[in-house]
């Protein structure tokens, strides 16, 4: 065990009913360093991090493998609580503070000054008083180190975003013992200003000796703030590089390449630019958590037009707002007229299908069976599985169980029969379903979102497949909405990075990964990038994706600079 | 595999209504034992049951379209009330008074059903608790209208003073004239109330029809996933508004339906129970707040209905005190409520 680490991790494996999303991850820190996380979604992040804090989640599901040393001693974490008691913090991304408590309160919620009174002196220690001078006193302490004007009697909900999160540092820091403290994406709702001030925080904290790991998707805050960075990718380390000698290309590179080979991206196809099925222009969704903000896109009829992006950005949004889903404003041309508005039903009425990434609540009713779920749709649109008998208009059970019947065969649904529940299937057949509803509705232009989000590889197959085949044999035109780039890479004749709710950018599918790093990255990057040197860029442009020569290594640990500073 | 397959019955029919038939089953043989009438408990449960009948059916478009259990009941039977009073007041009798009593109440049903759909809608979520209060204030308020209603027909009003009596009497006018209707007599206790019976399965004949219809189906869908509904062009608000004026409707022609059979219409506090009673009758049927079907009715209302008729006189063998009978049917109804909304979350 070398002395020198605050945290060592080795080898740390995790699966979650039998899919591997931890790779065998180590990584070295030292007091005082700060080291950068990043990796697309789904790369590992949090779940190595859930792993550091001893998450119940991770006890859960069959705990994990590996060796975590902290403070020179092998631990075994088992709960968030004894994390924190052995010095290690965390800031949320999602605050976790009690809104009707005043900052005081939130910053020594749990580990309050206690004082005796009359009660507590009979009926021991739990009905104690709590002694305000000095918890204000602490919290006035921790406010000053990091620089934070706020009265601390001041109650929390009143306070801007902004600050919410200097208040979850100020409690960190307040934790007498201290060692590591995990920021996890700090700066993603702050301003600019904000965010420079976070980070200049978490310098200073840095230099008084307390080890950081940030995890952020911002490779210009990387750059500016870390010692070092580790790239996650799959559930793998992909490297980790000190950062005098890494650029944010090469980051940007690192963290999207999937070393894609030649043969499973899409083939070129010859499309008329000029045939414009669906134009978007100014599109703003109201969509929680996936907003999107004046995008404007042209989609060319007969092609398969992927979304991109990384989650919490807006592609999601894009297809919700077409559809009326939720509030949308904007400018939608289908097929050179308006498509109306906010009318789910107007947009569905023109032969526009849409398959949701909500697949158990847009997607599927659960408790209804596979036949009544693949043509509620048509039905309710198109009028079809009806059939007249006397005056009374009836559903087509026949019909609809024999449309059923050669969906389940075309998609390769694994069930029963079609009177089974949709809630029965496991979730790659439910997708499945939720496809064939789609398509039983006729679409000319078909949304996907997030088609293969939590399904087997074989489901993943099959599906893709038949969208190329819908694609190339009937001609519908597909926008598909998907987080892994693998994938969109390997079916879209173009994809649209999305980032900030607007449209960062339309590349090929055989574009650099350095390109989609980048766009994915956001706005900002292009000029970070610019005023790299020049000899650094051409380098990481003209490595491989996965073979940068400091990977894999582990570089020496030099942070006694910063400590001297 | 016999193990798996009884299992699968168990499953298909459900613990409680497994116990439920096997009480009844007990019940049935017991009877002979106690020196009861049977043939007369029986023609008692069958007219029960077709009493009721309609008034169940009136949960079903409730609980399809979102509503959950329409415990404002009281609102659509006042509505049939006012139509069988009006009727009555008017001079009607015979077919012509029932058809009239069913006629007048149908479009009064329909409006006080959208409006309070429309309130629904304000307030999705707690349908249930809201209904049942929405329940006791109709039906506070309705006391005042009863006492105000200028009705000029002796055999309506108080015999002094303005108002609508307590009780009035259709004797003479339409009582049990379903009952009667095609009635088959097997013995001269053991009557088979047709009429009665052709009345219910008609209803529920067009219920069936209309939740095969697109209407139904969409309206199912609204009430299943609401989310989807709406990204697949579906007004959930207009079909849950939809699901509760068929509901009042029912339970306007429901109450109408029930009064012919009893042979009195009862105002003032009478409309309060009746949501309670329909409510048990369709849990016991196998329906859960989330989902029902036409068998749910049918199937709880007959439970339902021959558990009470022949708990009481069964117990009152056995227990000949005072109201000992009474308080078993309330213990029993509100057992079967109870159990029923405990099990309502798992639905869903």
């Amino acid at each position: 065990m070398d002395d020198g680490y605050i945290l060592q991790m080795e080898d740390i494996e995790k699966e979650y009913y039998g899919n591997r999303v931890l790779k065998g991850i180590s990584l070295k820190l030292k007091p005082g360093e700060i080291m950068a996380l990043v990796g697309e979604n789904g790369a590992g992040k949090s779940t190595l991090m859930n792993v550091l804090f001893g998450m119940e989640q991770i006890r859960n599901t069959g705990g994990f493998r590996g060796r975590v040393i902290f403070d020179g001693e092998e631990t075994h974490i088992t709960s968030p609580r004894e994390a924190m008691e052995r010095g290690i913090g965390m800031v949320h991304q999602e605050f976790m503070l009690l809104p009707g408590f005043t900052i005081t309160e939130n910053i020594k919620l749990n580990r309050e000054i206690l004082k005796p009174n009359l009660l507590s002196r009979v009926f021991g220690k739990r009905l104690s008083g709590l002694d305000h001078g000095t918890m204000k006193a602490d919290a006035r302490r921790s406010l000053d180190r990091i620089g934070l004007e706020l009265a601390e009697n001041e109650t929390v909900d009143g306070l801007p975003v902004g600050f919410m999160q200097f208040v979850e540092i100020a409690r960190e820091i307040d934790k007498t013992n201290m060692k590591l403290i995990v920021f996890d994406e700090p700066t993603a709702v702050l301003t600019e200003i904000e965010a420079q001030k976070l980070l200049d925080t978490i310098e200073m904290i840095s230099r008084e000796g307390v080890a950081v790991i940030f995890i952020s998707h911002k490779l210009d805050e990387i750059m500016q703030v870390s010692d070092t960075v580790m790239v996650m990718r799959d559930g793998e380390n992909v490297c980790t590089l000190r950062k005098e000698d890494t650029s944010v290309g090469q980051l940007a590179e690192l963290m999207v390449g999937r070393g894609v080979d030649a043969g499973s991206i899409a083939q070129k196809r010859s499309l008329d630019n000029d045939d414009i099925l669906l134009s978007i222009r100014n599109l703003q969704v109201d969509m929680p958590g996936e907003g999107v903000k004046g995008l404007s896109l042209d989609v060319r009829r007969g092609e398969i037009l992927g979304l991109g992006g990384l989650a919490g950005q807006g592609k999601i949004g894009v297809s919700n707002g077409v559809l009326g889903i939720y509030p949308t404003e904007g400018e939608i041309l289908f097929e050179g007229e308006p498509l109306p508005m906010n009318h789910p039903l107007g947009v569905l009425k023109k032969r526009i299908a849409f398959v949701s990434e909500d697949r158990k609540n847009v997607g599927l009713i659960l408790e209804a069976s596979i036949e009544e779920n693949i043509a509620v749709g048509a039905l309710r649109v198109n009028d079809r599985f009806l059939k007249k008998t006397g005056p009374f208009t009836q559903i087509n059970g026949k019909e609809r169980r024999k449309h059923a019947e050669q969906m389940v065969q075309d998609f390769q649904i694994k069930c029963v029969s079609t009177r089974q529940k949709v809630g029965d299937l496991s979730g790659g057949n439910q997708q499945k379903v939720c496809m064939a509803k789609a398509l039983t509705m006729e679409p000319k232009l078909l949304f996907v979102s997030e088609p293969t989000r939590g399904i087997d590889i074989g489901a993943k197959e099959v599906l893709l497949d038949y969208l190329v085949k819908l694609n190339r044999e009937q001609g519908v035109t597909i926008v598909m909405t998907s987080s892994e780039l693998k994938e969109l890479r390997s079916v879209c004749d173009r994809i649209a990075i999305v980032t900030g709710g607007k449209l960062e950018g339309i590349l090929e599918p055989d574009s650099p990964d350095l390109e989609f790093g980048l766009m994915m990255s956001g706005a900002r990057m292009e000029q970070e990038f610019s005023t790299e040197p020049v000899e650094n860029r051409g380098e990481s442009v003209e490595k491989g994706p996965d073979t940068p020569e400091t990977c894999g290594k582990i570089p020496d640990h030099d942070t006694e600079r910063r400590r001297q500073e | 595999m016999n193990n798996r397959r009884v299992k699968q019955f168990v499953a298909a029919i459900g613990v409680p209504r497994l116990i439920i038939m096997g009480y009844l089953l007990i019940l049935l043989i017991a009877m002979p034992f106690m020196g009861l009438q049977i043939e007369m408990l029986y023609t008692q449960a069958f007219g029960r049951i077709g009493m009721y009948g309609v008034l169940v059916l009136a949960m079903l478009p409730a609980i399809e379209s979102g509503i959950k259990m329409n415990m404002a009941l009281p609102l659509g039977v006042i509505c049939g009330l006012i139509g069988g009073v009006l009727s009555l007041d008017w001079g009607f009798s015979g077919w012509m008074g029932l058809f009239l009593a069913v006629l007048i109440s149908i479009p009064i049903a329909v409006v006080v059903g959208i409006l309070y759909g429309m309130l629904l809608n304000k307030i999705k979520g707690s349908e249930m608790m809201i209904a049942t209060y929405t329940g006791y204030t109709a039906v506070a308020i309705m006391c005042i209208v009863w006492m105000a209603m200028p009705v000029n027909n002796a055999e309506v009003r108080w015999p002094q003073g303005n108002g609508v009596r307590n009780i009035v009497t259709l004797t003479g006018k339409y009582e049990k004239i379903l009952d009667h209707f095609l009635e088959i007599r097997i013995t001269e206790e053991l009557v088979i109330p047709t009429g009665l019976f052709l009345t219910v399965a008609l209803a529920c004949f067009l219920m069936w029809l209309f939740m095969r219809s697109k209407t139904g189906i969409m309206m199912k869908t609204a009430g299943s996933n609401p989310v989807l509904a709406e990204a697949n062009g579906i007004s959930v608000d207009r079909m849950r508004i939809l699901g509760m004026t068929l509901s009042s409707v029912l339970g306007a022609v429901g109450i109408i339906i029930y009064s012919q059979s009893y042979g009195f219409y009862q105002f003032y506090m009478a409309p309060l129970n009746m949501a309670f009673i329909a409510v048990a009758a369709i849990l016991i049927g196998g329906a859960t707040v989330g989902r029902a079907t036409v068998f749910h009715v049918i199937f709880g209302t007959v439970l339902y209905q021959s558990i009470m008729t022949f708990t009481l006189p069964i117990a009152n063998v056995i227990m000949p005190e005072g109201t000992l009978s009474e308080i078993v049917r309330i213990i029993i109804q509100n057992g079967i409520i109870l159990y029923a909304l405990t099990k309502a979350g798992e639905s869903q």
